[in-house]
């Protein structure tokens, strides 16, 4: 690909943990009488990034617009299509299911939904134990004082470890899945819509559950979610994606700041403001998420695109750096789009 | 657990008062009774009326009910009719005879179904999965008495290596081990009728459990985890998918005991389900209503083996 070497840079020089090159993830739609392949889902249609030691990045979109995809992808839940996805500089889908295993406790995964991403057979104390004993990281005889630290630190009482999952609340279930992830000491956790299933005030517990466990252990999180104001209060760096590709990477600051793409800001202008009496200037997009089996021409966001040019159709614009490390994939990156809808709140 | 247990046990006998009243009148107002089924053509209609009255076919269906009933709490449901002793030492002679044959075929449709519906399930659209398919429908759709015909033609008739039907070979008087293998060929074509049709829907069932517990996220968890696929599938799979399994196994334990009607009749095999089949020829009605009784009372307990069964399995399910 071209755009290679623009590919965000936006923590050149750190200390890279995982770097994604140009990821695709297509899942094949069957149909006819011998089940034939007869198209693709491009839920993930070619994703560069970096995420440094240590540090956050936030990855945001709507629903269905692949995102939790890559997540899954970079873990190699799934397999790829195309692509590659470099762990501490070692390509992922290299390795043989044997080395696979043993790389995976450094790296592991939160889901959104904490009670079905839990077996509803086993008791938290064997959920969390289990791979422990797996990967050797402890012994039958040490594994329950283990557990029982790792459920403390997550502020889990120690005497729920014989109970079942049903018996939690949905807060308590989402401290179970980030204590199981954390039970491995992983380097990396890809944190799949945490908080999305959660009330407010329990969000805010998790978060600051998850930032208080990075800066005790430097641990890296992929932080996917469609809360704009969540992403923004946790992430280092933010990527925003349309339709399987990103539109625009940059520090959160930058981003939230001075966003370049015409989607990112129509996003931006749609989140609620903790002001009654603020007047918003909202950008409202026409029509809904293309289907990613038949992708339109160009610019994926030609569509709805308050902005759209004739190139815009057909030529795709490239993500690039418009300085700082700050990339957008718009013919028109920074380009002023006049809000279509005026009202108080 | 007693408490669930005695409360269980107590709502049965209301229920099966119930099934009592519909299986008495139901039958005793079938036209017809087991007088006329063996009337001479000699007997005066005088002496006709005379038998019915000495077996009490005359009374008010009413009143038989609960001439029935009163014995029936002692648990005598009377003698029947063509084997001129008691319905419950009848059943009780050729009850075990079912329950061999259920038995070794329930464990065989088990041992088919299981292995085979886990396989289909993880390697879903498979050769072996369509393979699994086309035996279960095959297994779905050929009623036993067909699938049984077939086999006592090539087994029995053409190839003559099984013996065509019965329990022994009549005459031998085999002892030991001669007879437990004369027995042994005996029970060879109803085992596999019955086990064949019965593992394609037990198949098909373990199959879709197995598929539905195989996309769940905490699958995926387990994958994250880092664990062998081995224990992905037989830890974390299985275990979750046996949960409506067992409970299938549960309601299948009275059909171990209350016999196989047809397969029994098709190869004479002198069990339960083809003595009751003779009782409806014979209107029997006495040992007929004794063993849908039986059956009654064994699916209720099945039904309630089965509940305790799904808590014993899932740690939601708490019985209240």
């Amino acid at each position: 690909m071209s755009h290679e070497e623009k590919r965000p840079a936006a923590n050149a020089g750190q200390d890279t943990l995982i770097e994604v090159q140009d990821l695709k993830k297509y899942f094949p739609i069957k149909g006819g009488l011998f089940r034939k392949t007869v198209g693709y889902v491009k839920a993930v249609d070619g994703v560069s990034f970096s995420i440094a030691r240590g540090k956050t990045f936030g990855l945001v979109g709507e629903s269905g617009c692949g995102k939790s995809t890559v997540g899954r992808t970079l873990l190699r839940l799934y397999e790829k299509t195309d692509g590659s996805v470099l762990f501490e500089g070692e390509d992922i889908f290299a390795l043989s299911r044997k080395h696979l295993r043993a790389v995976r406790p450094q790296m592991q995964i939160v889901f959104q939904d904490p009670y079905s991403s839990l077996n509803p057979r086993m008791s938290i104390g064997q959920a969390i134990g289990e791979p422990m004993l797996t990967h050797r990281l402890c012994t039958k005889g040490d594994v329950r004082k283990k557990v029982s630290q790792i459920m403390e630190e997550c502020g889990l009482p120690s005497y729920y470890i014989e109970r079942y999952p049903h018996e939690f609340s949905g807060g308590q279930r989402q401290r179970i899945g980030i204590a199981r992830a954390l039970a491995l000491n992983p380097k990396f956790i890809v944190c799949d819509e945490p908080v999305s299933a959660l009330d407010v005030s329990i969000q805010a517990q998790i978060i600051n559950l998850l930032t208080d466990l990075q800066r005790e252990r430097g641990i890296t999180y992929l932080f996917i979610s469609h809360d704009l104001s969540v992403v923004e209060h946790i992430s280092d760096y933010v990527g925003v994606m349309y339709l399987g590709s990103l539109v625009e990477t940059g520090s959160q600051e930058a981003l939230y700041q001075n966003p370049l793409h015409p989607y990112t800001k129509a996003l931006l202008s749609a989140a609620p403001v903790p002001d009654p009496h603020a007047k918003r200037n909202r950008i409202l997009l026409s029509g809904d998420i293309p289907s990613p089996a038949n992708p339109p021409s160009g610019c994926k966001f030609h569509t709805r695109c308050p902005i759209a040019q004739e190139i815009c159709a057909s030529q795709v614009p490239q993500l690039v750096d418009c300085g700082d490390g700050h990339c957008c994939a718009c013919h028109f990156a920074g380009a002023e789009v006049k809000p279509n809808s005026q009202r108080e709140q | 657990m007693a408490k669930f247990l005695v409360r269980r046990l107590l709502q049965m006998i209301p229920l099966l008062l119930g099934i009592s009243i519909i299986v008495f009148f139901l039958t005793a107002m079938m036209p017809g009774d087991a007088v006329d089924a063996k009337v001479n053509p000699n007997m005066t209609q005088e002496q006709i009326l005379h038998l019915k009255e000495m077996y009490g076919l005359t009374d008010p269906i009413p009143v038989r009910y609960v001439k029935w009933l009163v014995n029936a709490v002692q648990l005598d449901f009377g003698d029947s009719l063509t084997y001129l002793k008691p319905v419950t030492s009848v059943i009780n002679d050729y009850m075990w005879n079912s329950f061999i044959l259920s038995l070794i075929a329930f464990i065989l449709q088990l041992v088919i179904a299981i292995p085979i519906g886990i396989v289909s399930a993880t390697r879903q659209y498979s050769a072996v999965d369509t393979a699994g398919t086309v035996f279960a429908l095959l297994g779905i759709s050929l009623p036993s008495f067909f699938l049984g015909l077939l086999f006592q033609k090539i087994f029995a008739i053409d190839l003559q290596w099984l013996p065509l039907s019965g329990m022994s070979t009549a005459g031998a008087n085999y002892t030991g081990f001669a007879h437990y293998w004369d027995v042994f060929l005996h029970l060879l074509m109803p085992i596999l009728v019955l086990s064949l049709v019965s593992a394609g829907a037990m198949m098909r069932y373990v199959r879709t459990a197995m598929l539905e517990v195989i996309h769940q996220d905490y699958i995926r968890t387990a994958r994250a985890k880092g664990l062998s696929e081995k224990v992905v599938i037989y830890k974390h799979a299985l275990r979750n998918a046996m949960i409506p399994v067992i409970t299938y196994i549960g309601f299948s334990l009275p059909t171990l005991f209350s016999g196989a009607m047809i397969t029994e009749k098709v190869f004479g095999f002198p069990g339960i389900g083809k003595v009751a089949y003779d009782a409806i020829i014979k209107r029997d009605y006495p040992l007929y209503i004794g063993f849908t009784m039986f059956v009654a009372v064994l699916t209720l307990l099945g039904n309630l083996l089965a509940d305790i069964l799904y808590a014993a399995a899932d740690p939601r399910i708490k019985m209240e």
